[in-house]
């Protein structure tokens, strides 16, 4: 029910998936929620990524956020009533050449001795077996097989509606503009007035430094751009998600023939003007890759590019759990270019958190306490 | 004028790159070559034209009768500015526009010619894309036999071609009349003209008349509309179609109120007038407004026709549709503002050298809101009501789809319908369903268009191929700014 509320248990700020499920999950504990999203829901990098649902060759302290959300994306359509567009047909880490090979069987070790078995390698024969359009010397690689990809504005407005169903007060088109302490609660000051709750998230994506400098615990947050393009349809080769090792590629074909080419090359984002600019000589290099990598695809007609506006932290992973100043603030940033899976979990994590002051799932290593103790 | 053969023949920047070769395109390039500026003319058709003088050098047609002496008219618009200092690059693709970051202030623009790519720069750019045919969706319009109006004319133009067998011609809008006289001067076997101009229009038509009688379309109108009634069956006031046949089109099903009716053919020809095509201007970032007269999106431009992006103006019919004569003014206006933007002309002089241009435009201008509002299109037209109607043909959504998307999903604008329904995810960007999805949404939330906003484009503009973007040029500066 959207009401005209002024305050709640909880206030989310940013609706991305981050935002909306955390703002679901409190909902669920039920806890009373007020959103505030300065766009509409999904706007921002959670609405315009490359939908990989990827456990595969996650930072160690991630894994344990990242199995959380495997789990509910494997029943996404329960949580939310919507099956996101989730399909399930593994990623695969392709090793170009031996040394490729060698770094990825060193990490799947390390993976196994701590108790993690969702990453497997794979030989050439596999490999071939698996992505028959890869080109012949590739000498194998790694699967993670219950990875996948969704439809990221479609599961992003799902957690929102379903939040929305379970009484979140979602104002969309409502931009924060300072917090501030007022006795036991946080004022939440924005251009449609005033909200109070004693605990405030920060889920702001590509903003929340600024929100988290109002805090006093300044971030060094980097916005970047990452860049993809998309093909028109093609005949089916390929199933599951590949990413290199080496070079930077992600690659992925649609049910409908239609193939996604990602993996980091960055445009230039102006987050004060919600747009990014594309570069095309560095998706020329993309395309090169994919050139080399899948013959197939020279012919293809590139019809679509853009990039979305993101939160990077210096150490490439994100900033999670409460503050280390602050009693009832909460942060959920900086996903670094890889924050979509870890979307449902992460909100599932944060509401317990919130509702319980603590959560079995390992966070240690995303603490906001890395970059503010240290000054 | 200096043809550009192929893409190493381009420069690696130019003052000014002008896109599309119609009336605006042409004038805008010969009038900004003429003030000193170096100038690129780029559009992807093999001749100089653009839709109205379409193929107008090489056109196999040349019984002048057929396509009347508007089109003859280009010829003057063309050889003006063969005579220019031009450089023209016709089968060249324009793909990309954007600021050049190493640049300030400048743009950097991805082109195709023959499958091979390039990034060129420019200080200004004047886009004159033109217009596109307002998409008309109705059941069984994909079918086969059943085109636009528009790309029959392409044909008659391009290689004096004309649809074989019977063919029917149905929709509103001043250029019906236009394309069914030519067509059926070029002997195309016109069974019936159904007119689908609502009645309800003519009261807030009548308002605008006045202007319109001191117009210079009234008579050249009247006298086409006249001879056109004269000549080939008229069905008027139509409030339903519907093409049916079994993998090919056989006939046309119609309902003129109450009554029922259905036309056996071969073809049929859609029309439902013309709107901006803003794909390029959009991409670009320029802002649009929705303009209720023309009901349809707008770039929002300046006297100059200068768009909100600094450096990017917009002329011809794709900054509001205006038609050819007024297309060709407001280039030579766009060229003005960009020169004198550059400093080549001090804004006094400017504004002396313009003012009789700008005087004729008003002129013409004048009468224009008549037909805006007489051809509006009714609403069972731009939103249709059968749920099974195909309004997205690049991954064939429905009607019934998009509705229920708004209704039950609460999806409320085109970028988030694309999430649910690909809509406008196609290889046409959404130039095919856009405005239709816009009508739809705003319809079933019980809200306007304006309101409803439109699709967010993304470049490329056109598709480009992989291969055309692997080879595409390296400097050694982007290939270190890469490594990071
Ligand atoms: C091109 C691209 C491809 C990617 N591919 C993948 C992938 O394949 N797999 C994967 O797991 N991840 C991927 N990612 C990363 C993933 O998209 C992000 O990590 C994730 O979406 C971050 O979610 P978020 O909710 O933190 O941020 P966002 O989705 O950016 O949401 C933050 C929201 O906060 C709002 N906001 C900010 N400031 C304020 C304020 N002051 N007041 C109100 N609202 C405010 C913003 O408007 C925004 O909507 C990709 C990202 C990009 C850009
Ligand atoms: C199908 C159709 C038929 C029409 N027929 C007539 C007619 O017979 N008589 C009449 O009075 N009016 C006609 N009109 C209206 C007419 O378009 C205009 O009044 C007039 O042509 C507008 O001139 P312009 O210079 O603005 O654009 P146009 O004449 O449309 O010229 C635009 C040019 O830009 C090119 N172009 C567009 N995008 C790119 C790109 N990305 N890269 C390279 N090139 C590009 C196009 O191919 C085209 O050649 C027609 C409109 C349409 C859509």
């Amino acid at each position: 029910m959207s009401g005209s509320r002024r305050s709640a248990d909880v206030i989310v700020i940013g609706g991305g998936i981050h935002g909306c499920s955390t703002a679901l999950h409190c909902a669920l504990r039920g806890l009373s929620v007020i959103l505030i999203e300065k766009d509409h829901a999904g706007r921002h990098a959670s609405g315009v990524n490359a939908g990989g649902v990827r456990q595969l060759a996650r930072h160690v302290a991630e894994i344990p956020l990242s199995n959380a959300s495997m789990a509910i994306w494997h029943r996404i359509a329960e949580l939310v009533d919507d099956d996101c567009g989730f399909t399930c047909d593994g990623q695969v880490l392709v090793a170009e050449n031996e040394d490729d090979l060698a770094n990825c069987r060193a990490r799947v070790d390390d993976l196994n001795l701590r108790g993690f078995h969702h990453e497997e390698m794979i030989d050439a024969k596999e490999l071939r077996e698996i992505v028959p359009a890869v080109s012949e010397n590739c000498p194998g690689g790694v699967i993670s097989r219950r990875d996948g990809a969704a439809i990221p504005l479609r599961a992003t407005q799902a957690f929102k509606r379903k939040a929305a169903s379970l009484g979140a007060d979602i104002r969309e088109g409502v931009r924060v503009t300072k917090v501030e302490r007022d006795g036991s609660n946080w004022r939440v000051v924005t251009d449609a007035g005033e909200f109070l709750s004693p605990r405030i998230v920060n889920a702001a994506g590509a903003w929340a430094d600024r929100l988290a400098a109002d805090l006093d615990e300044p971030v060094p947050l980097e916005v970047i751009a990452p860049m993809l393009m998309i093909t028109a349809p093609l005949p089916a080769f390929i199933k599951p998600v590949v990413i290199l090792r080496g070079r930077k590629l992600s690659f992925k074909q649609f049910g409908n023939g239609t193939v996604l080419i990602g993996g980091g090359h960055l445009g230039t984002p102006l987050r004060d003007e919600n747009v990014t600019l594309l570069d095309w000589k560095k998706l020329a290099i993309s395309a090169g890759t994919v050139w080399d990598l899948f013959p197939i695809m020279r012919g293809a007609p590139v019809v679509r590019a853009w990039a979305g506006i993101e939160a990077r932290m210096p150490d490439d992973l994100p900033v999670f759990g409460k503050s280390a100043r602050h009693e009832g603030v909460y942060h959920q940033f900086g996903f670094s270019a890889h924050g979509f899976q870890l979307g449902p979990g992460a909100g599932a994590v944060m509401a317990e958190i919130i509702a319980t002051g603590r959560s079995n799932v390992p966070i240690d290593g995303l603490d906001i306490a890395r970059f503010t103790t240290t000054h | 004028m200096t043809p550009v053969a192929g893409i190493e023949q381009l420069a690696e920047s130019y003052d000014l790159v002008v896109v599309g070769a119609g009336p605006a395109g042409l004038s805008a390039a010969a009038r900004a070559a003429g003030l000193g500026l170096t100038v690129l003319l780029a559009d992807e058709n093999p001749a100089p034209g653009g839709q109205i003088y379409r193929a107008i050098t090489t056109t196999p047609v040349k019984d002048r009768a057929i396509l009347g002496e508007d089109y003859w008219r280009g010829a003057e618009i063309v050889a003006r500015f063969e005579r220019s200092q031009a450089s023209y690059a016709a089968r060249c693709t324009v793909w990309s526009l954007g600021p050049d970051e190493a640049s300030p202030g400048s743009f950097e623009l991805g082109l195709s010619v023959d499958g091979k790519a390039r990034m060129i720069g420019a200080r200004q750019v004047i886009l004159a894309t033109g217009a596109q045919e307002r998409p008309f969706p109705i059941p069984g319009w994909t079918l086969p036999g059943v085109m636009t109006a528009g790309a029959a004319q392409i044909a008659l133009k391009g290689a004096g071609i004309v649809p074989a067998g019977r063919t029917v011609i149905a929709g509103c809008g001043p250029l019906l009349y236009l394309l069914a006289s030519q067509l059926a001067a070029a002997r195309c076997e016109i069974v019936a003209v159904l007119d689908t101009t609502p009645r309800a229009n003519w009261p807030k038509a009548l308002a605008a008349l006045p202007d319109f009688l001191r117009s210079p379309y009234l008579a050249k109108g009247l006298k086409l509309m006249a001879a056109t009634r004269r000549k080939l069956r008229f069905v008027s006031n139509v409030t339903s179609l519907s093409a049916k046949g079994e993998g090919t089109l056989r006939q046309v099903g119609f309902e003129q109120g109450e009554r029922q009716g259905a036309i056996a053919c071969d073809t049929l020809l859609l029309h439902q007038g013309v709107i901006p095509s803003v794909n390029f201007s959009n991409a670009a970032g320029c802002a649009h407004a929705f303009d209720e007269e023309q009901h349809a999106w707008v770039p929002r431009v300046d006297a100059w026709l200068a768009s909100s992006v600094p450096g990017i103006a917009i002329a011809g019919d794709g900054a509001g549709i205006g038609g050819a004569e007024s297309a060709a003014l407001r280039g030579e206006i766009a060229a003005f503002g960009a020169a004198s933007r550059l400093g080549k002309l001090s804004e006094a002089e400017r504004d002396r050298q313009a003012a009789p241009i700008r005087a004729a435009l008003m002129r013409l201008l004048h009468g224009r809101r008549f037909l805006d509002l007489l051809y509006r299109p009714a609403p069972q037209f731009l939103a249709p009501p059968q749920d099974e109607t195909i309004i997205c043909r690049c991954e064939e959504v429905t009607a019934g789809q998009v509705r229920d998307a708004a209704a039950r999903l609460g999806v409320t604008g085109p970028n988030q319908m694309k999430a649910f329904l690909r809509c406008g995810m196609g290889p046409c960007q959404g130039r095919l369903c856009g405005p239709t999805v816009v009508e739809l949404i705003a319809q079933t939330r019980g809200t306007t268009p304006a309101e409803v906003g439109y699709y967010r484009l993304r470049p490329p503009v056109k598709p480009v191929t992989l291969a055309e973007l692997a080879a595409l040029p390296q400097t050694e500066a982007a290939v270190k700014a890469v490594v990071r």
